[in-house]
């Protein structure tokens, strides 16, 4: 549909930010313009989604994602997805989202204290997402995961909620990579348009790049979904 | 010239990884006595003139909105040090 081929999708860059080309190119791949968004610019650029990417903003100084919580770009985002607008927090992202309140809990060092990186394993828990609706319910997937700050905490009431309201999005399957409550590898928010996860759905996204699958080696191509999903949503909106 | 200290712990349910660690070193350096270790943070805040109440005030809602994140931290002290 033209409204697909003109879905405008932004890519935040921080200073540290490490897979905005990655996560622009994944944007590419699933037929969307990706536009290049700066952290200290205040306009949207009229964009239809926002991807949040992974890296180390601001070096990770305080907390993960603290810092780049208060970026001029980011105050507009957090209004905008109050307002409805689609935002995928991976990885750093995803740190961005719980320390801007948009997302419950937080993320702290991994209980192993190692830098993990490794082809995952998820459950997608949630498919009626913004960002996951071209999933099935109960769906394995896998993606690359990798970080340091990955242990997904939050107290056991807000845990309680989230699994109550179906807002678990993804579980890690097999192994728990970094100690994160109840398998947690992924959120949503109520409305479905605001998503966080710690492994990497762009690194997954085009056949000789991604992680081994079943049709061969580095043939993985399972976090396409997350945005041909968005575009789709778009689409229907 | 004034200071401000804030100490930020991690919560005292969440497990803090890093002291862990340490605790876990400690011993191999014959500190067999220590059983626990938690690991926190130690701003230190420089104002021009005297610290006020409310360059406490300030310092506080500092402490609590950018210094620590409520969810896994603790504001534990925010005091003149100057």
């Amino acid at each position: 549909m033209a409204a697909a081929a003109g879905a405008r999708i932004g890519v935040v860059t921080f200073p540290g930010t490490l897979d905005d080309r990655d996560a622009a190119r994944a944007v590419r791949l699933a037929g969307a313009e990706a536009v290049a968004l700066w952290h200290a610019d205040d306009d949207l650029q009229g964009v239809d989604a926002v991807v949040l990417p992974g890296g180390f903003s601001y070096g990770d100084y305080l907390r993960a994602g603290a810092i780049a919580r208060f970026a001029p770009l980011m105050e507009k985002i957090v209004d905008a997805a109050h307002g409805g607008l689609p935002v995928l927090g991976i990885c750093n992202g995803f740190q961005l989202l719980t320390e801007s309140h948009l997302l419950p809990g937080s993320m702290i060092k991994n209980d192993h204290l190692h830098f993990v990186c490794r082809e995952q394993v998820l459950t997608v828990e949630n498919a009626s997402t913004a960002w996951t609706h071209q999933y099935a319910a109960g769906e394995r997937i896998t993606i690359p995961l990798k970080n340091q700050d990955g242990q997904y905490v939050a107290d056991e009431r807000t845990l309680d909620e989230l699994e109550a309201e179906g807002r678990v999005a993804f579980r890690y399957e097999g192994v728990n990579p970094n100690g994160s409550r109840r398998g947690i590898a992924g959120i949503t928010n109520a409305r479905g348009n605001v998503v966080g996860l710690m492994p990497h759905p762009e690194h997954a996204v085009e056949v000789g790049f991604g992680p081994d699958s079943p049709s061969g080696a580095k043939a993985g191509t399972d976090g396409l979904r997350f945005f041909t999903s968005v575009i789709a949503s778009l689409v229907h909106a | 010239m004034g200071r401000v200290v804030v100490d930020v712990m991690p919560k005292p349910e969440i497990l803090d990884p890093q002291g862990k660690a340490v605790v876990g070193a400690l011993p191999r350096l014959g500190f067999t006595q220590f059983t626990s270790v938690r690991q926190g943070k130690r701003f230190e805040l420089e104002v021009e003139g005297a610290v006020t109440p409310e360059v406490l005030a300030a310092a506080q809602e500092a402490a609590v909105t950018l210094l620590s994140n409520p969810v896994i931290e603790d504001v534990v002290r925010v005091a003149d040090a100057s």
